[in-house]
């Protein structure tokens, strides 16, 4: 099943990728050959087979309702390219 | 404006979706805290900020919360749940997805019952409740071109209680978003905070020509912060469809927000239409599995609810149904009556006068929640015993509760410090009505000639005399004796 | 014997005698480094400094008597795992800058064991690659032929390793990542069970199928490390809460009596002739060791390839959403808008392979898909889980070819995805079945190493470790050294 560029472009965005138009020239046919590679899997028989959820059947632990961290906030802020008052920056977000 | 639903041959149909931040003391998939009002970022840890290689773990208070909560709901607790990825980009959104349940909910298929227009009871269907995590806050205020995003809320747990589209008004709709209010705080899984953000409503809203089963196209109000305001968004918004569609238009599927200054609802143009989220089981959860044990164990530790505290206190203590409903409100006020009731001799229905009363107003007045009351259950109960045995009357002990809410001690403290103790004693009060008598001649003469409205003259002028402090009963007595002629 | 030559074990063994301080040895491998690196770019970050200062520490621990059970000993991290104070760059330019502010938990437990970490490797850019050449910087090139690729996604890892830069370094597994680099650069490859060693700090790519593991040129020195690396951890929900046994303890247990399950599919394939008669001979050893081979059916195996490339791309598409400039990482300069500042940011940030699979992904899980793509891929993945634990019913160990073909060359297979993706059939199913597995060098093909592959039932790493060793104990291929850096 082959991906038009449309899909490729809408799956860009829905990833917030930029890319080029020869990205995404590039993108359309290798997209579209994985698709098709994949598309095998309808041939399978898979009627009443659960879904895996993971490989081990385990549950979900708990843990105790404590505060265990500590404020480190200006040694992680050394990571972010844009703060100011201990705020990460973004342009303006309209809403 | 008018009623719109019944009159106009129009259905208004409304689904509410409640987030309700659990009050637990770290947040549900890590080990910050989730305490309000920190300095930005200083309660996001690196789980919080979706930092590379960082992993989620399950909180177990969020668990037993959510199981209560669809207990009290009468709710089906999903012994298997499971969480899922709510895949889209935001600032306040660190790791570009939102962990959250989709197809197996922890909670589902409950219901709460309120009073609808006529005042007859509904039943208003919860389809399901879910947890999820909290995103952080963008802060617009005192930027140029940016935004500055604190992730301190970042992770703070939610239950998302959803209700069925059984609302058939926007007075049905704050019905029962305040008894969702009530339970939640009931319970002690949420402080229902509006102000803090930590009770927060949407309204999915649609309109129907009346008897037509389809579901009209809905919009959802978002920004709901307060119950006044829910009315308003909801009765405005069914306005605007009804006019929208009358005069030919048709209603779009979008998110609009309540604007509360120019009371109306806009579109959100600027939110991402028809989000495609790319929900999918969450690999770093595994399923939360939840016993038979664990669920009556929780069932076991089911405080008394609203509605069979109300009950109670109308068979109980003999109370009014307004007065119990009143008192029931929240949980505190009831236990904070209850402990006044057991500390005094004095009726119930005195003890419940008082609470709904004075207390109520000066809680209102200064702005205080029952928890912060300057007057302690006992210290109440102490004063309404002073009523019920007649060291003051009802009067005095307004002018002993004001006293008492500033602070100056207890009510025999202060009624021993400023003398109030009710003058019973006949022969002092014989002495201070002949004196009034002897003073005010010409009224004496007029009551006599018949005028026996001023017997309240009278009354009044032993009492300054007593400074209020005379059994206003043996004053009216003796008066009355006396003035025979 | 040259330092630089010993396992593991016989390091351990020299330090105790006092024949040579751990600084000594760190120096020595540190002036290798420096020496040969630039051949095969085995590094993104080479931690001279800090491998000195732990090394210094051991020696005075080994003094106090308060060393952990790898003092002293030198390691090399995958760049996937954070780092405190290190560059940890995962191979890309998204994170070309970025310090990490802590450790992961397998980091830690190395650490608190005395290692002392010579330097991060580089990989395929976030783990997607079997070539170790979509590495932002540049890549890899195998020790054996400087022409070819040392496999991936733990390239610099195995290249390491088989360069004898230290004896061990660890690595990450999502499709084989570990298990075909060692195939492919004649070294030990060990990828345990799924929620055996915590995946706290290393960077995930598809999480349900990630772990964590180690590369060595011993099956001893992969039970040793795996030793120190297993075990609960609590930040991890998906770790599992079981003990770890002593996996040294039973290596030196014969095999006499191990069922070793043969695929039948396995040599049908696209699979090498030699290679395949490599892995004959290998299997053949094990046998002349008392070992019974019984055929076993896997009839689902095929699928598992476009299982895998349903399941991976979908977590990973996930997983890499939180790499949008604001926090951490590459930022695009003066975006124009939020949403530039995200496309841009990405767009440069990410090398072609991951934003395909990241856009493969996307596709997979969008709206009208997801019922045909990841959820039909999550049944068939259950489906291929049966099978092994089917087989495993009546086998102990599933051995096989780990590759269908030693190393190829360096832009080779680039352009073509499919054939790329061809060269993990033989391990994808243990990631898919959350199975432990590795990889045994077997021989050579064309004077290029080939491995023997084991698959163990869940937590079975014990007897595919004894099987490794007890096989190592016959053969020494696994001590073969490539003639530049002997």
């Amino acid at each position: 099943m082959s991906l038009d560029k449309d899909q490729v472009q809408h799956i860009a965005m829905l990833a917030r990728l930029k890319l080029s138009d020869e990205e995404y020239a590039v993108s359309v046919e290798k997209l579209s050959k994985i698709v098709d590679f994949v598309d095998q899997l309808s041939e399978a028989d898979t009627a009443d087979v659960i879904p895996m959820a993971h490989p081990l059947h385990a549950a979900q632990r708990l843990r105790p309702d404590e505060v265990t961290e500590t404020d480190d906030r200006d040694r992680y802020q050394e990571n972010a390219a844009a703060v100011t008052d201990g705020l990460y920056l973004v342009p303006k977000v309209l809403e | 404006m008018s009623a719109a639903g019944l009159n106009s041959g129009w259905e208004v149909v409304i689904g509410l979706e409640i987030h309700a931040q659990l009050a637990t003391k770290s947040k549900i998939f890590s080990g910050s805290s989730t305490a309000y009002g920190a300095e930005p970022n200083t309660q996001a840890n690196l789980v919080d900020l979706g930092y590379p290689g960082v992993l989620p773990v399950l909180n177990k208070e969020v668990v037993r919360m959510a199981t209560l909560f669809g207990l009290a709901v009468n709710a089906t607790v999903a012994r298997r749940s499971v969480f899922a990825r709510k895949n889209y980009f935001y600032p306040d959104l660190p790791k570009g997805y939102q962990i959250s349940q989709l197809e197996l909910p922890i909670v589902e298929h409950g219901e709460m019952s309120i009073a609808d227009t006529n005042g007859n009871e509904k039943r208003i269907g919860i389809t399901r409740a879910h947890l999820e995590e909290d995103a952080g806050k963008s802060i617009h205020e005192g930027f140029d071109a940016s935004s500055g995003i604190d992730l301190n809320r970042a992770g703070t747990p939610l239950l998302e209680i959803v209700s069925e589209p059984d609302l058939r008004s926007a007075k049905e709709a704050v019905a029962y978003m305040k008894k969702i209010h009530t339970i939640v705080r009931y319970l002690g899984i949420s402080d229902g905070n509006m102000q803090e953000g930590s009770f927060r409503c949407d309204a999915n809203v649609s309109v129907r020509p009346m008897g037509q089963e389809e579901l009209g196209t809905r919009a959802e109000l978002k920004n709901l912060n307060s119950f006044r305001f829910i009315e308003k968004a909801i009765n405005i918004e069914v306005e605007r469809q009804i006019d929208l569609i009358e005069d030919g238009g048709t209603v779009v599927q979008e998110t609009r927000l309540y604007d509360s200054d120019k009371d109306e609802t806009r579109s959100m143009r600027s939110k991402e239409e028809a989000n495609d989220y790319r929900y999918f089981p969450d690999p770093d959860l595994l399923p939360v599995e939840i016993s038979e044990e664990y669920i009556e164990a929780v069932r076991a530790t089911m405080p008394e609810l609203p509605v069979a505290k109300q009950s109670r206190f109308v068979d109980e203590y003999g109370l009014k149904g307004g007065d119990a409903e009143i008192l029931t409100a929240s949980r505190a006020l009831a236990d904070y009556f209850e402990a006044v009731v057991v500390a005094t001799d004095a009726t119930a229905q005195i003890a419940a006068n008082w609470v709904i009363g004075e207390l109520a107003g000066a809680l209102n007045r200064d702005g205080k929640d029952i928890g912060d009351s300057n007057i302690s259950a006992a210290d109440l109960a102490g004063l309404v015993s002073r009523i019920n045995d007649s060291t003051i009357s009802g009067k005095i002990a307004k002018q002993v509760f004001e006293a008492m809410w500033e602070g100056e001690g207890s009510a025999d403290e202060i009624i021993a410090a400023k003398g109030l103790k009710q003058i019973t004693d006949s022969s002092a009060i014989e002495a201070v009505v002949d004196k009034v008598i002897a003073d005010n001649p010409g009224q004496v003469a007029e009551y006599q000639a018949g005028k026996d409205k001023l017997i309240g003259f009278f009354v009044g002028k032993v009492m300054q005399e007593t400074k209020g402090q005379a059994n206003p009963g043996q004053v009216n007595q003796i008066l009355k004796d006396k003035l025979k002629s | 014997m040259d330092l630089h030559l010993q396992t593991m074990t016989e390091l351990a063994a020299g330090l105790e005698r006092g024949d040579f301080t751990s600084v000594e040895l760190t120096e020595s491998l540190l002036q290798r480094i420096a020496a040969h690196n630039d051949k095969l770019n085995a590094f993104v970050t080479i931690t001279t400094d800090e491998a000195l200062a732990a090394a210094a520490r051991a020696d005075q621990a080994r003094i106090a008597g308060s060393g952990g059970a790898l003092n002293g000993l030198p390691v090399i991290h995958k760049d996937i795992f954070c780092t405190r104070g290190v560059m940890t760059t995962c191979g890309s330019k998204m994170l070309d800058n970025f310090i990490s502010p802590y450790d992961a938990t397998v980091v830690k437990k190395l650490a608190d064991a005395g290692a002392v970490v010579l330097g991060k490797s580089n990989m395929d850019e976030f783990a997607m690659g079997s070539s170790n050449e979509t590495s932002y910087f540049g890549p890899v090139h195998n020790p054996w032929d400087l022409e070819c690729s040392p496999g991936g996604s733990s390239g610099g890892s195995s290249a390491s390793v088989a360069a004898r830069f230290a004896p061990a370094a660890t690595g990450t597994d999502t499709g084989g990542s570990i298990r075909q680099p060692a195939s492919l650069t004649g070294t030990v490859g060990l990828k345990p069970t799924y929620g055996r060693v915590s995946r706290y700090g290393m960077v995930a790519f598809a999480s349900s199928l990630d772990q964590a593991g180690v590369i060595t040129r011993s099956s001893e020195d992969a039970a040793r490390l795996l030793g120190v690396m297993a075990g609960f951890d609590e930040r991890d929900s998906t770790s599992i809460d079981q003990p770890v046994p002593d996996y040294l303890a039973s290596i030196g247990d014969s095999i006499k009596g191990l069922r070793v399950g043969i695929v039948r599919q396995h040599f049908d394939q696209g699979l090498d002739e030699q290679c395949g008669a490599r892995v004959k001979d290998a299997i053949a050893v094990l046998e002349s060791l008392g070992a019974t081979t019984i055929e076993v059916d896997l009839p689902n195996l095929d699928l598992s390839v476009p299982t895998y490339y349903v399941v991976a791309p979908a977590e990973c598409s996930s997983n890499l959403s939180r790499f949008d400039g604001v926090r951490f990482g590459h930022r695009a300069e003066n975006p124009e808008d939020l949403l530039d500042l995200y496309c841009r940011s990405r767009g440069e940030g990410f090398g072609d392979e991951v934003k395909r699979r990241i856009m493969t992904g996307t596709y997979v899980l969008s709206a009208g898909y997801y019922d045909a793509y990841y959820l039909k891929a999550q049944r068939v993945r259950q489906l291929i889980a049966d099978d092994f634990k089917q087989a495993f019913a009546n086998v102990d160990v599933i051995a096989g070819p780990t590759t269908p073909t030693p190393a190829f060359k360096l832009g080779d297979k680039v352009d073509d995805p499919i054939t790329m993706y061809l060269n993990d059939i033989y391990t994808i199913g243990a990631n898919l079945a959350g199975l432990p597995a590795m990889s045994v060098p077997c021989g050579f093909v064309n004077d290029l190493p080939v491995g023997l592959h084991l698959v163990g039932a869940h937590f079975a790493e014990e007897t595919i470790l004894r099987c490794g060793h007890q096989y190592q104990q016959q053969t020494d291929w696994h001590s073969a050294c490539p003639e530049a850096f002997e």
